[in-house]
This record gives C-alpha cells, structure tokens and sequence, in this order.
C-alpha cells in the first residue's frame, strides 16, 4: 500500500495532529538530542542471553516523540520497505495514545516488535529523515518508538487484532513461514482470503527463529506476533515440506488457487579449502540452529553443542557478528572474528559491530582462512590466515581484497564458525523446471507484483533477493499480496 | 503430533514402530527417510521410512538402540505421540533392474537397507543380502530380509551364528561365485569403508547410504557434510545414497564421532532416570 500524498495530508490536517503541532515550537523540537536506547552492561549481557537493548522507557518515548516535526513533506515514509505512516504513529505516541500508535504500525507492518528491533533502520527510514537530510542532526529515532509503541501493546496484553474481511472462501498458500511469508499471510487474511502456512521446521518464524539470537530478538516476541496472525484466521502447518511432503499439484488438487513462495536463502556456504570438514568448523545456520531453535545450550536440551575455549568466526555479516556475540555467551575466551576486508566495508549492521567491540570480540579484519589442521580424532585445532590488503572495487562496490604473498600464519582454535553466506534455498526451483531462476538460483519476478514466470506462483524475501534483509522480506511480501489479489480477482471475474 | 499405532519388538534393542503420517505415507519411495523430535526437548534424529501404507495413512520406522533419542523413541507405547515427524526426505534410491545385486548390511545399517532390499527385489533383481554383527544376538531383521532376498548370508565376528567372519567374507564369497552386477552397502562408516574397497577390487559399482548426524534434513545447516570425490555434499538434500568408491568414509567417520562424549554422558545420565 502506497500513502497518496492527499492521504498523507488530509491525515495530517487533523485536528489532533494540528493541536500537537502547535504545543510545542519547531526550533524547541530540533534542539532536543536524541535519546538513546538504555543498554545491558557489556560485560553483564556477554555471559548471558538477555536482550541488549532494554527498550525506552515511557518518558524516554515521549521525549524521543517531540523531537518529530511531523513534516509536511515525511521522507522518512519512503525510507521504510512498506511506507509505515511514520509521522502518524509517531504523533500518536506523543499524544500518549500509546495503542493507537500500535494500530498505525499494524496498518503496514504485521511485525512491528521485529522491525523495531532488527531493521537497519539507519540506511533506510532513519537515513531519509529530515534531521539526518536537512539538520545534519541524529535522526529521529524511528526505530526505536516502534519497538515501545509495539511492546507497549503487548505488555498491556490488549493486542488490537486488525479487523479481517469476510471470508471469500479461496484458498492460498503460503511456503515458508519467514518475515516475507507472514507479512504475505497477515495481507492476504485481511482481505478474506483462506490461508495456510507450510514450514519445513518444528518452528514458526524463519530467520527470526532460527538464526536472529533471543539477544537480539527474543522468541516470545516473535510468536506474540504470530498468535496475533493465528487470531487472524491464518492457517499454520509446521513440518510440512512443500514439494516433498505434497507437492503443488497436490495441494491444488485440494483447492489452493495460488502460492506464494517464502522459502529463503537458507543454503549454507562453505570455502573449499583443506580441512573444512574437520569437526568442530559449523556452518553458521548449523551454529545458530543448534543454539537458538534446538536450545543446545540449555542443558535440559538433548541437542548437543561443542561451547568451546578460542573461537573464530569467518566472515563480516549479521550472522557473523551473532554468531560470536553467541560464542562469547557460551564462555568463549577468546571469540575472534575473522574478515578478509576492513572494517568499512563490512556488511553487518553498525548497532551489531558495536555490541560486539564492546563485549570484547576480537576482530581480526583483513585476514582470510586458508586451510584447517586437527588433531586424531578430526577437531579442528589450528586455523591458517592469511592478511589481506585491499585493491580496487568489485563487482559489487566494495573495494577487493587481495592475499598477500607470505603473510600466513597459524591461530589456535577449538571451533570455528563459517558465516561467508547463503545460496536460494533451490528445492521450489527444482521442483519446477518452468519456473525462471537467475544464475544465482534466484527466482525472477515482476517487481511490482511479484509474479513469477507461473502465474499463479508468487515470490518473494530472501529466494528473490538472495540474502537480504527482514523488512525487505515484508515489503516484498505485502507486495506479492497485492498482486496476487489483482490476479485472482481477474481470474473469479474470468470465471463468472 | 503423529501418534503411535503400534510396535514390536525384532530384538531387546531393535523395534519396529507405526505411525501415523497420512501425507508422509502417500509422498514417500523407498530410500526416504524422515526426520522425528520424540518431545519438546528433544533433538531431531533421521530415520529411514522402512514401509508405508498410504490407504491407513500410516509409515513403519525401525529403529535400533544406540543413545538416548532412540532408546526414547521404543520406550514409548501405541497412543503416545511423537512431537514432530517431517518427511520425506532426501532422495529415494536409484531402483532398476541390474540383475544381482548384492546387499551388505551391518549394525545400524540393516534397518535402512531392508526397504531398498524390498524395492530391489520387486524390481526383478536377484537379491544376495549379507547380514553382519559381532554375535548372534546382535543379528536383527533376519526373518524380514528372508522375505525379500533370494539368500540370505550371515556373518557374525566371533562366529556365534552363521558364518564366522566379516561382512568382506561374506561378500566376497558371493562375488567369487557368481556375476555379481550392484552392490548396496549399509552399515557403521567403518563396514561401508571395507566394503567399498572390496568391490571397487571388483570393479562392481556401489551404493553406499550413509547415515551422517544431521539436523535440519533439509539442506540449511551442513552438519551431514561429506567428501564424495574430494566435493562436499550434503547427505539429507544430495544423498543419502552416492557411489561408495567415491566417498571419503574416514572423514565421515570422524564426523560421526563429534559429539562421542556428550552422547556417552547423555546416554548414562537417561540410563540412571530410567532404572529409578
Ligand atoms: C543470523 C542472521 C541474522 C540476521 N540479522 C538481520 C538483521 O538484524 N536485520 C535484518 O533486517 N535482517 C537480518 N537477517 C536477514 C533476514 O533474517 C532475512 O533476510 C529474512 O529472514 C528473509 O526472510 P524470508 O521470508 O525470505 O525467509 P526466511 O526467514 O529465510 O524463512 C524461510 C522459511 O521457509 C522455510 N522453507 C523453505 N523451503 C520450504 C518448503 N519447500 N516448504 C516449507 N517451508 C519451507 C524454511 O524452513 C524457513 O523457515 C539476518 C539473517 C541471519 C541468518
Ligand atoms: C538418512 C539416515 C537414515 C537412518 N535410518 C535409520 C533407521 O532406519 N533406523 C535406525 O535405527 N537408525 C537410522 N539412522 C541412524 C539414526 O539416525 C541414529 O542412530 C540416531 O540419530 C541415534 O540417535 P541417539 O540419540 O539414539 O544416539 P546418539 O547418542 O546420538 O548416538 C549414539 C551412537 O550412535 C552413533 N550415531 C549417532 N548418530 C548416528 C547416525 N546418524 N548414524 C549412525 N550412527 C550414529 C554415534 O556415533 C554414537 O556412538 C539413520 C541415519 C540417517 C542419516
Ligand atoms: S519497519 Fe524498519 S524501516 Fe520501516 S519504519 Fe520501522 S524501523 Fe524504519
Ligand atoms: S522525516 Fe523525521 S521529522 Fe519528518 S516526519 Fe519523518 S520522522 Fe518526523
Ligand atoms: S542435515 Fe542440515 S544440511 Fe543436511
């Protein structure tokens, strides 16, 4: 859903909205600093898995909520993947309606707890803001509101269940159950849809269960928000393999008129240099799945985990830097990260690299691994780096980094955890020989709708983008939902 | 949840289980395998779907005691429940008419052959399966692969039963006496290891089936990664089943023994909650 800019304005001529425009001078507004998010000690939160970020507390919300100029042209709209309508959810909190500021968030955004806490919101609505354009000031901290406003809700235990329209009886499914397949099923249950949900895992939730760490995003956020889906009507089948455990066809045969495909990009990747295999070297999908779905840590738990002394982590992404900060909290001694580029172009989030220095993760950019040695039994003992300097830029902007001749040398390790990257997840790909895929493995789509070369087979999230991010995910699944409404609203029209 | 119908006993330590799984039932080949987590603590272990029948929508697993999730599986009785069962997985075995072919099975390996001993045989194949284990009682599934297999050969290390000897022994007799087309070998990395050299002696082409640790069963973790002619695969999504002249069975050996320690204590300290 895309805001007019008629909307945006009869919105914001409100009269409420006017009243709080006036209560306070926009010079007052611009001279208050940015408040900033209260923070578990470093050296408290690094042995333990409670969230890092305690969230703002109500006053600290309320200032926070002034310092928003309500503009009359709201870039920061456009900054977010799905236009939450930020001055208005924003303006409600300041107006100490904190549900309501909940309902706006909900009117874009099925997982507003999520975004709140995992969007990297300063490259995108926080980026685009005026403070940051125009003031050359910290933006207005966006994020942050929305993770109150959501919690706020949810701590009150009165969630608003958005409203759903009569059912229209037509049957849709859903093939994975990340970020971009629920925002899919929250839009398309609203419009009166039958949905269903398949998941290959235990667990409802993607990336947001399996990789993302309770201390970045604990689970009992993620699932208030998926009873508020199951409130909704949704459908939701766990252990279900679409293409294995029934096929497409299958399901269509059973009354699916279209699908849409959420599947992720959750293949593992690995090097290829000696010694990969050695025990002890995870991928970091395996990593985090035994830490954060199979709760290997937990001694109550029957998944085993190794928790070992030195560390390394290769790679310079998210799921790197969750991968140590999780090492260090299994009692890591050393918990070292290992990246063959510099710290500039490294692709994790700036809030993550910064949790990290701070709870004593060693960083050791411009090094790459060459091979792995072991003992007799297999277990990985020794990693051999290589330093690295940087050349020109590559293919994809960052500058490239290139060995150099003679620089190796040997570093102790008991586990090492590769977070190079993820493949598309290429089963629905495989399934379907029809189906258009890039090189990559990637699915093609309209970008508008979301169509794939299948009319009835819609896709987005990770298996579109390769890796991405959480609210991409969304945008693109509200996106599909939208196209797949106009699709089948022409086909019953066809029909009649 | 997919409630238990019905189980029995083969063996002290061996017991075949029913369950119900309507889809699974309808959806799998022979050489499929699911993946089951008996509770919410519990980890998620693969087994071999050794029959199903899809008009009772039910799937057979047979599953030997070796730690603590498969000594809690048989432990449970007909009505209780298993948390989660999500299958079929992996890719179903290559089945064609080769004329004889040769099965090898050891230890945890002669559950998951006897469903590729079946399709083999209903293929139109001659089918010689060789049984191995150290004694007499460790011997399982005799009387199921009689039903299926034109002879049955059994090996037993200290020569308790059958023939005294290796599964090799028992192998190269038959390959020593007639032509001898596939072979199929199942067992401990170590029996595959041994197996696959004695064949490739032969030059008789050969399937192995490995039964890596795994996790997620569907390509997203790693953890079952092998070197199958100096690539890495991965068991649940490329396997189970590859040319056993190919693989690296010492690798995947030490991969089997990663969590030796911890599933030793695990098994202990399960032992000591049972017996009180
Ligand atoms: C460790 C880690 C940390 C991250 N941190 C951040 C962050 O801080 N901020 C951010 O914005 N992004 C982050 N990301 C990226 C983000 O999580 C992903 O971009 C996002 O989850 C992609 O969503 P998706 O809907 O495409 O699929 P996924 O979340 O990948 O979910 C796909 C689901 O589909 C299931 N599935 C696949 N095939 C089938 C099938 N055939 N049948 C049934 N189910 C199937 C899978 O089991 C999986 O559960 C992180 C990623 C990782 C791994
Ligand atoms: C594709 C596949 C199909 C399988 N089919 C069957 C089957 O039909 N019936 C059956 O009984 N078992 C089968 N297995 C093996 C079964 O998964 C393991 O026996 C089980 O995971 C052991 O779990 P546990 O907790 O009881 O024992 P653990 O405590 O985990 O292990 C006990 C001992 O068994 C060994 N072990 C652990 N995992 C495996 C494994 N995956 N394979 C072989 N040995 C292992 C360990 O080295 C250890 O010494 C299969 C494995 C795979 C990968
Ligand atoms: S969803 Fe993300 S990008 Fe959109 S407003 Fe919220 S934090 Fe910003
Ligand atoms: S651009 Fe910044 S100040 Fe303006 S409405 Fe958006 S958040 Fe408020
Ligand atoms: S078990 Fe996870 S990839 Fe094979």
């Amino acid at each position: 859903m895309k805001f007019t800019t008629e909307y945006l304005k009869e919105e914001r001529s409100q009269e409420w909205r006017e009243a709080l425009r006036k209560s306070m001078k926009a010079k007052e507004r611009t001279s208050m600093e940015r408040i900033r998010m209260p923070e578990v000690d470093p050296n408290v939160r690094n042995k333990n898995n409670q969230e890092v970020n305690y969230g703002l507390k109500e006053e600290q919300a309320l200032l926070e909520s002034h310092r928003c100029l309500d503009c009359v042209d709201p870039t920061c709209i456009p900054g977010c993947p799905v236009n939450i309508n930020i001055p208005k959810f924003i303006k409600k909190i300041e107006a100490k309606d904190f549900p309501g500021a909940a309902t706006v968030l909900k009117e874009t955004n099925a997982l507003p707890a999520v975004c709140g806490r995992v969007c990297p919101q300063e490259v995108q609505c926080e980026v685009s803001c005026f403070y940051t354009r125009k003031l050359g000031k910290p933006a207005v901290a966006i994020g942050n509101l929305e993770r109150f406003a959501a919690d706020y809700e949810r701590d009150s235990g009165r969630i608003s269940v958005p409203v759903v329209e009569k059912s229209n009886g037509i049957k849709v499914g859903v093939i994975g159950s990340g970020p971009s397949g629920l925002a899919f099923a929250g839009d398309m249950i609203k419009l009166g849809y039958d949905v269903t949900v398949f998941e290959a895992l235990h667990e409802i939730g993607g990336v947001l269960k399996y990789g993302i760490p309770e201390f970045r995003l604990p689970n009992t956020v993620v699932d208030v928000e998926i009873e508020n889906l199951k409130k909704m009507g949704v459908n939701f089948r766990t252990n279900f393999i679409v293409g294995k455990t029934e096929t497409m066809d299958d399901l269509k045969k059973v009354g699916f008129e279209a699908f849409f495909v959420g599947s992720g990009a959750g293949l593992p990747r690995f090097m290829n240099i000696p010694g990969e295999n050695a025990i002890g070297i995870y991928s970091s999908n395996e990593y985090l799945t035994r830490i954060n779905l199979m709760h290997a840590a937990n001694p109550d738990y029957d998944t085993p985990i190794f928790s070992g002394k030195n560390v390394a982590v290769i790679g310079g992404g998210n799921t790197a830097m969750d991968s140590v900060r999780t090492a260090k909290r299994l009692g890591a001694e050393r918990a070292m990260i290992i990246y063959r580029r510099s710290r500039t172009e490294m692709p994790a989030r700036v809030e993550e690299v910064k949790h990290a220095e701070e709870e004593g993760i060693e960083f050791m950019n411009l090094h790459n691994p060459v091979a792995y040695f072991t003992d007799e039994k297999g277990r990985v003992t020794t990693v051999r780096v290589q330093k690295m300097e940087l050349g020109e830029p590559d293919a994809s902007g960052r500058r490239r980094p290139i060995p150099i001749e003679g620089s190796e040398f040997d570093i102790e390790v008991d586990t090492v955890v590769v977070a190079i990257g993820v493949s598309p997840n290429p089963l629905i790909p495989h399934m379907m020989p029809d189906l258009k895929v890039t090189d990559w493995g990637t699915i093609v789509v309209d970008k508008e709708t979301m169509q794939t070369s299948i009319p009835w087979l819609f896709a987005g999230g990770d298996i579109v983008r390769g890796g991405a991010t959480v609210i991409l995910a969304m945008g693109d699944g509200r996106k599909a939902a939208e196209g797949m409404h106009r699709y089948l609203k022409e086909k019953v029209k066809k029909k009649s | 949840m997919n409630k238990i119908l019905e189980k029995q006993f083969f063996s002290p330590d061996v017991a075949k289980m029913v369950l119900e799984a309507p889809e699974i039932s309808k959806s799998r080949k022979a050489g499929h395998f699911v993946i089951i987590r008996i509770g919410e603590k519990g980890e998620r272990i693969p087994l071999t779907i050794a029959d199903a029948d899809p008009d009772k929508g039910t799937i057979t697993l047979v599953v030997q005691r070796v730690g603590v999730t498969s000594a809690r599986f048989i432990a449970l009785e007909p009505g209780d429940q298993v948390r989660d069962v999500v299958g079929p997985l992996g890719n179903p075995t290559h089945i064609e008419k080769a004329g004889t072919v040769l099965c090898a099975g050891g230890g945890v390996g002669v559950a998951p052959l006897l469903p590729i001993v079946e399709a083999l045989k209903k293929a139109g194949n001659k089918v010689v399966t060789v049984l191995a284990a150290r004694n007499k009682d460790l011997i399982i599934l005799e009387e199921q692969m009689r039903t299926f297999s034109d002879e049955v050969i059994i090996m037993t290390d200290d020569g308790s039963y059958g023939e005294k000897g290796l599964v090799t022994h028992g192998m190269e007799k038959v390959i020593n006496r007639e032509k001898v087309d596939q072979a199929v070998v199942i067992g401990p990395a170590i029996m595959m290891k041994f197996a696959a050299l004695t064949t490739k002696k032969y030059h008789i082409p050969t399937i192995a089936s490995l039964n890596t640790i795994m996790v997620d069963g569907t390509g997203m973790c790693g953890a079952c990664r092998v070197s199958v002619g100096g690539r890495t695969r991965f068991v649940c999504v490329d396997g189970p089943e590859f040319d056993a002249h190919q693989v690296d069975f010492d690798e995947m050996l030490k991969r089997l023994g990663a969590y030796k320690d911890q599933e030793r204590e695990a098994y202990e300290r399960y032992l000591k909650t049972v017996r009180s």
